[in-house]
């Protein structure tokens, strides 16, 4: 009874990717579309939809039933040329999008978060049927989020301030913030909607304009916003939006000499290809990559919470984040008390079709992902890490995985080194704070970490001790658009959202006018 | 067509606590459009509990998050847009401006609105490199009961470019319209009801200076004063300020502000700019270009063609969409300005046209040009406030700039030129908060806006208008 409780109490604190506004508005009751027409399958270029030069597609598939859900065009070298020819165009000097007044950029945001608001059952539901996730989350966490960092986003174009220097000599110098250019964006299938809008705020905010890659696993949602795009008065080529593969779209898009700069969120491995293929042309690079996020729950938390967030930490998603909490890191003194709990609570979590309103679990998003997640659930076992709860596929239709936990896990294990991305928790145990650290830190991954425990002290310390970009403290997975979000070292470089992100957006240029007589 | 004519607190609409009321004027025919409820020092009272309880810690609007927030705020710009048709036609009523010009102002008044409700989420503190074992930050904190008290010459604008900054910051607001122009105040007061703020979050009460806006700047429990209108009671509202419990103060006062037009400037160009400088707003501008200072190789050229263009400007009813320029706002300005006339004449300089009545009925006066100004004569010294050109020969920049600048006023300058380090030296030496160059009076959203000396201190619009709104603490944590 108390633990359900919690659990309510800890969706409401803990679930923070979105602020209430996004939902404030009282809601006739939701019916739920559990077959979504899908409206738009083309590449977007210019605000039209066209297909693919070649004409080829690609199967798009329903991973709760690994079902053919539709075909979606397969953009090639060819498009990607035509997208970066629109982008380019609709950057050049003197064009509708360089003169167009910051404020009225901002407008076009909100615009286009009013669309989605309208929208927000239809983009959900559309959302669950092509990634999986729980129609509750899409409906209820994602999309309301995409909103609010729209939002975010429109309020800064006319607020981007440059500088006047106080230079010396009879100069007058300012410096202007410009934007980059053209801007090639890959997002990744994990949270197609939620990157899609990260990608689209601080381009837009910063006057770019972009072609963005959607994930060839997750191309519906995309393709709808895209249609939301060009009915909010976005001008043509600002944002173009493509569906196609990495090997052959994606790096033709960061090879490609027209596109200044490059943003990419997905897996570390081919964030290290892009960062090599676009140090070749200096092309301004933001990665966002993997992690293996340390979540350190000390003996003075409040036990439930802990438990209650480290579940969430890891299981949320179907385990599919880059800043999972997937080393939970527990004090000796409430260990066994810490497993045991989790234990419970794991075997709870519901399994189940993403439509039904109980499912906290949806399927992984392919075959191939299930079956690595399998292949390092068996590393484990083989390690030696305690095996005690799932381990197995769910089921023989779609891509479910039980969920599952180890404890007694060991540093040097696989499932402790290396990113699962699917719902295998691991506990390992520690004593003291020096340890936990520097335990903590021994990866190569820097994305997120996190705190429990009720000592102030001790949780300023720690997190300054965390070589982590997001450090949470009694909470988990908190993406208010206002803070900052990347990773140290290998999990990547720059942050997104925040008035950070702008920065990567920008050019500074300094201009110096020679003047007779200067006066401070 | 009036809808509300009594005091806004929490929310409610109430009568004066004294049960008086005093007549709102409309200056294109002399005559009362209606009574409105006037506000004495009991009513600011219960606007300040209002307040405060608004501002309470666990209050709405302080556990309002910043998004939300955001929201609202531009709700209520979107409620101005959506209304626009209806509070043009109300603020030309009871202003005289020409109705367009009432739509203009609604639409860059609901533009500022969305520009600080994009601030509300961007207002960050600093964490601050200290000691090893000192977690040191600033945190930006609503001042908390702000007071502020706008003129008559931009009602709904000079509303707007108080209430966001503030909004935005998260304060409650006690406002005092002009009296002479309380109805678009308390028709928005209604707007913001509608768009969802928590009762006392905004009061609007009408009342007089003396009185009312006396009530607010010496007000024990309000926290901060937000003053535009005249450098005489900018003096008084600091003064009372400072008596009673120091509270913050920013003003916005007058200007006799300088357009300097160079000897290579466009004459055709600089004439027209020279002309919407002072005659825009029947020239009730603060900023209004109120010292042309000509080059004397262009001096004859410029006089010529501002008569000309001084002559055809359209005076009349605001309602008519030919109308350029609407009546002054009363009698008393009326009067005051047809003084100056007399003065300038008396003083020596020469009335090249207007200088007297338009029509007979209203507060309506010729657009008027006075050349052969010099710099000590009354016109040239003091703020008129009407539509008189004062015309100033000079042949030497060095001297123009320290003309320009021998005022104890700094609000705006301009000047006209095509000589790119002229420009910049104008801009580096005029003493004003704004200077335009090869234009006018450009009031943008996110440029800071304010006064040199006497025409004000602080700074309005743009980032650098939240400055006034929040306090900074300092929180330094030590790590044992």
């Amino acid at each position: 009874m108390l633990s359900k409780l919690v659990s309510k109490q800890i969706i409401n604190h803990g679930l923070r990717l979105t602020t209430r506004a996004a939902s404030a508005s009282a809601q006739p009751k939701l019916v739920i579309d559990r077959k979504p027409p899908v409206k738009f399958q083309k590449l977007f270029i210019n605000n039209e939809f066209v297909d693919a030069s070649s004409g080829s597609t690609f199967e798009v598939i329903n991973p709760a039933t690994g079902d053919v859900i539709t075909e979606v065009a397969d953009a090639s070298e060819k498009d990607v040329d035509r997208a970066v020819k629109a982008a380019k165009d609709a950057f050049r000097l003197g064009s509708e999008w360089r003169r167009m007044d910051p404020a009225a950029r901002g407008q076009l945001l909100y615009k286009l978060a009013d669309l989605m608001e309208r929208d927000r059952a239809y983009l959900a539901a559309l959302e669950t049927l092509n990634n999986g996730k729980p129609f509750k989350d899409s409906y209820n966490v994602d999309i309301p989020h995409c909103i609010s960092v729209l939002r975010y986003y429109a309020g800064w174009p006319d607020k981007m301030n440059g500088k006047v220097l106080p230079v010396a000599g009879d100069f007058f110098s300012y410096t202007r913030r410009e934007p980059v250019g053209v801007v090639g964006q890959i997002i990744p299938w994990n949270f197609p909607m939620i990157l899609l809008c990260w990608k689209i705020g601080p381009s837009v905010a910063t006057g770019c304009t972009t072609v963005i890659k959607l994930d060839e696993h997750t191309p519906l949602t995309g393709l709808y916003t895209a249609k939301l795009i060009e009915e909010a008065g976005f001008p043509p080529g600002v944002v173009n939006i493509i569906s196609g593969d990495g090997p052959h779209c994606g790096a033709s898009l960061v090879k490609h000499p027209d596109v200044h700069k490059i943003s990419f969120t997905g897996s570390t491995q081919v964030g290290k290809l892009i960062g090599i293929e676009a140090a070749k042309l200096v092309k301004r690079t933001t990665l966002e990559l993997g992690g293996k996020s340390p979540n350190i729950v000390f003996a003075d938390c409040d036990l439930d919470t802990a438990v209650e967030m480290s579940h969430f930490a890891l299981f949320f998603n179907q385990g599919q984040c880059c800043c999972a909490g997937s080393r939970t890191y527990v004090e000796e003194k409430i260990y066994d008390e810490f497993v045991q709990r989790s234990i419970e609570r794991t075997k709870r979590r519901k399994v189940g079709d993403p439509f039904d309103e109980s499912t906290e679990q949806g399927p992984q998003i392919s075959h191939e992902q299930m079956d690595k997640i399998i292949d390092l659930i068996e590393s484990g076992k083989k390690n030696g890490a305690k095996l005690l709860v799932g381990g197995k596929r769910e089921g023989d239709k779609g891509f479910f995985v039980q969920p599952t936990l180890f404890a007694d896990v060991e540093d040097d294990h696989r499932i402790a080194r290396e990113e699962i991305f699917g719902p295998v928790m691991q506990i390992l145990k520690f004593k003291t704070v020096e340890e936990v650290i520097e335990r903590a830190n021994d990866s190569d991954y820097g994305l997120a970490a996190s705190v429990f425990s009720k000592d102030l002290d001790k949780s300023i310390v720690v997190s300054n001790g965390l070589r982590a970009g997001s450090v949470w403290v009694n909470t988990y997975d908190n993406f208010d658009p206002v803070a900052p979000f990347g990773g140290f070292k290998q999990s990547g470089l720059g942050r997104e959202k925040s008035e950070y992100s702008l920065d990567s957006y920008s050019e500074t240029k300094c201009v110096t006018i020679k003047i007779s007589q200067r006066n401070s | 067509e009036i809808k509300y004519t009594q005091l806004f607190i929490n929310n409610e609409w109430h009568k004066a606590t004294k049960g008086k009321t005093f007549p709102v004027i409309n200056p294109s025919t002399g005559e009362e459009i209606c009574q409105v409820e006037e506000g004495t020092r009991e009513d600011v009272d219960k606007a300040v509990e209002a307040a405060r309880k608004a501002f309470d810690i666990e209050s709405p609007w302080r556990k309002l998050e910043p998004a939300a927030r955001a929201n609202l705020i531009r709700k209520f710009a979107d409620l101005l847009r959506r209304d626009i048709d209806y509070l043009s036609k109300l603020e030309t009523l009871n202003n005289g401006k020409p109705v367009g010009d009432s739509k203009g102002d609604i639409l860059g008044s609901a533009a500022c609105i969305d520009y600080y409700a994009g601030w509300v989420d961007k207002i960050a503190g600093e964490t601050l490199p200290g000691a090893h074992d000192q977690f040191i930050y600033t945190r930006h904190e609503p001042i908390g009961v702000c007071g502020q008290i706008i003129p008559w010459n931009y009602p709904i604008m000079m509303m707007a470019w108080k209430f966001g900054p503030a909004l935005a910051c998260g304060n409650v607001i006690i406002l005092k319209p002009a009296e002479q122009t309380p109805l678009t105040a308390l028709y928005c007061a209604a707007l913001l009801k509608e768009a969802g703020f928590p009762p006392g979050v905004v009061n609007v009460i009408p009342g007089d200076g003396p009185e009312c806006g006396n009530a607010i700047a010496s007000h024990e429990h309000i926290d901060k004063v937000a003053f535009t209108g005249s450098v005489e009671i900018g003096k008084k509202i600091q003064e009372a300020a400072a008596k009673s419990n120091l509270k913050r103060v920013t003003l916005e006062l007058g200007g006799k502000s300088p357009l300097i037009i160079c000897e290579d400037a466009d004459i055709d160009y600089a004439v027209s700019v020279a002309h919407r400088a002072i005659f825009t707003n029947a020239a009730q501008n603060c900023t209004a270009g109120s010292r042309t200072f000509v080059h004397a190789k262009i001096y004859d050229q410029f006089i010529a063609k501002s008569i000309e263009l001084a002559k055809n400007r359209v005076v009349g009813d605001p309602f008519d969409s030919n109308t350029e320029q609407g009546p002054q706002i009363n009698e008393s300005q009326f009067k005051k300005i047809l003084d100056y006339v007399e003065a300038g004449k008396k003083d020596g300089a020469k009335l090249e046209c207007g200088g007297e009545r338009h029509g007979n009925k209203g507060y309506f006066i010729k657009p008027t040009i006075f050349s052969g100004v010099k710099d000590d004569m009354r016109i040239a010294r003091e703020e008129i406030f009407g539509p008189i050109m004062s015309v100033l020969k000079f042949d030497s920049y060095d001297e123009v700039i320290k003309r320009a600048n021998s005022t104890s006023f700094g609000l705006g300058a301009g000047v006209i030129t095509k000589d790119l380090t002229r420009g910049l030296t104008f801009a580096q030496r005029l003493e004003a908060g704004s200077v335009w160059v090869n234009d006018y009076d450009a009031i943008i959203n996110q440029a800071p806006f304010g006064g040199f000396k006497q025409s004000g201190h602080g700074r309005e619009l743009g980032k650098y208008g939240l400055e006034s709104y929040y306090e900074v603490k300092t929180v330094v944590v030590k790590l044992i």
